[in-house]
């Protein structure tokens, strides 16, 4: 099944939130992870896989430093999910 | 600036043992003689020849906001949390730079511990075996090297004058709280956070340390397994936490007006070289790092009145260690109260320089010296006046103290302290 994009928000604010002690709230298309958000390029990593896990989705370590802010994540796994 | 042979002075101490997740809590349980050590809960401790430890009396989990606390190994964890109280309890209100009265140029980080992240790399090979490659976490690195407790204390204080961790076991605590010392008589620094952290308590370093046969098997009476100069002594019991203290050059601390506990006067260090974990029997490699103190530091066997002892509860080690202080110290050991907190604390690996200086600086602070409990049969072959079962009062006037730490590997690392 396919997620929405508020699925995808509310799921990445769950993981963010977990990851980096950020509100749930806070976590918005327009944030950036590291700017705003307080996950570096190492708790990223976590970011991803955990996402990866949540949604059933792939993401290359390539694609992962095209991801700057939680709407690039979600453009992103809309695109490629199953 | 770049003085040397100046004066280091102790400043500050923070601490989370087995007795308390502070140093005042600690001190407490050592004054009382309470025992920290438990049964260890859990079946993958169940198959195990040894089932206690001293674990910490406080979860660094509940004192240390989650975010930051899945990115650090325990060992870490514990050493954060007695260098936060360490760093306030000397009066600093920030890191360095931002309370202008420490620059960071001018501060350093020297926190030790014996096997670094184990819990981490073990953990993570358990995660790698079951959940595969991918779900392996991006920190495990920086968590299980053995330096990641100093550099995140470094961090955390703004420390930019100098980083390190000396690693010599059981030994490495004390050693730390040497190097920072030097740090700042040869002027590389005017203030350091120094001291030591362990969390070793799982099945694989239990199992190895059980098959050495140097641990207690004393697992029906888990508060009467730590027993140091006792005839029924059989083995250390693995214990976790961290000490810390802010070592400070005394013009340094004077300029700000700051709280003095003691002064640090020096350490003396030797290697036994007789054998990769057996002490030598005779305690001669103890013997010379005590020369090495006397020759290196003004401090005379008459102004010693307390010994904090390495005294793990091995047969072997407590008696050359005594041994030791005698060839040295001659009849001024007699009036030397010695106390070996192990036995209570249980074994800190290289943590227990970190709380074992804590708790001799408190000790000359409060002219106390702390109890060895479980002494019920006072091995005859421990000619020393062994502190039992109450705390005894230190005399007035110019006193000091020593600190005994050694490691497998043969390290020797004696430390030495005088009240102001």
């Amino acid at each position: 099944m396919a997620f929405t994009q508020e699925q995808l928000v509310e799921g990445l604010a769950e993981i963010v939130n977990e990851i980096a002690g950020i509100p749930v709230e806070d976590v918005q298309l327009d944030k950036s992870f590291t700017d705003d958000l307080d996950v570096d390029s190492l708790s990223m990593v976590e970011v991803v896989v955990a996402a990866e896990e949540r949604f059933d989705v792939k993401i290359p370590d390539e694609d992962v430093k095209n991801l700057k802010t939680v709407g690039d994540a979600v453009d992103y796994i809309l695109k490629h999910q199953a | 600036m770049s003085s040397t042979n100046r004066t280091v002075v102790v400043t500050g101490i923070g601490a989370t043992t087995p007795l308390g997740g502070d140093s005042a809590t600690t001190w407490e349980g050592l004054l009382a003689g309470r025992s920290g050590v438990k049964p260890l809960e859990g079946e993958r401790f169940a198959e195990l020849p040894v089932q206690i430890a001293a674990t910490a009396a406080v979860d660094p989990g509940d004192v240390l906001p989650r975010p930051l606390a899945r990115k650090l190994d325990r060992s870490a964890q514990f050493a954060l949390i007695a260098a936060r109280e360490a760093w306030a309890d000397a009066g600093y209100t920030g890191p360095a730079g931002e309370d202008e009265r420490i620059a960071p140029e001018r501060l350093g980080s020297v926190i030790a511990s014996g096997i670094g992240g184990v819990t981490t790399l073990l953990d993570q090979y358990d995660v790698l075996k079951e959940k595969g490659v991918r779900r392996v976490s991006p920190h495990t690195v920086p968590m299980l090297m053995p330096n990641g407790p100093s550099a995140n204390v470094g961090l955390e204080v703004n420390a930019r004058a100098g980083v390190h961790t000396p690693v010599s076991a059981c030994a490495s605590g004390a050693e730390a709280i040497g190097y920072a010392i030097e740090m700042i008589r040869s002027g590389r620094a005017d203030v350091v956070v120094a001291g030591g952290t362990e969390a070793a308590i799982h099945p694989l370093p239990i199992a190895a340390f059980a098959n050495m046969m140097a641990m207690s098997k004393n697992n029906d009476e888990p508060a009467k397994a730590s027993r140091p100069y006792d005839t029924a002594r059989d083995g250390f019991v693995l214990g976790e936490g961290a000490g810390v203290v802010i070592l400070e050059s005394e013009e340094h601390a004077k300029a700000r007006g700051a709280k003095i506990y003691c002064e640090a006067l020096g350490q003396g260090l030797s290697a036994d070289s007789h054998h990769i974990a057996q002490p030598e029997p005779s305690g001669r490699g103890i013997a010379s790092a005590l020369r090495h103190l006397l020759e290196t530091t003004d401090l005379k066997p008459s102004e010693v009145v307390h010994l904090n002892a390495h005294a793990t509860s091995t047969p072997q080690g407590d008696v050359a260690e005594i041994k030791a202080l005698r060839q040295v110290f001659g009849d001024d050991l007699d009036h030397v109260a010695v106390s070996a907190t192990k036995s209570m604390t249980g074994h800190l690996l290289g943590g227990a320089g970190g709380i074992e200086t804590v708790a001799t600086v408190l000790a000359l602070h409060h002219r106390l010296a702390p109890p060895t409990i479980n002494v019920d049969d006072l091995d005859p072959e421990v000619e020393a006046d062994i502190v039992r079962d109450e705390p005894r009062a230190l005399p007035e006037g110019t006193i000091a103290a020593v600190n005994n730490s050694f490691g497998f590997g043969g390290h020797n690392v004696v430390l030495a302290f005088r009240s102001v």
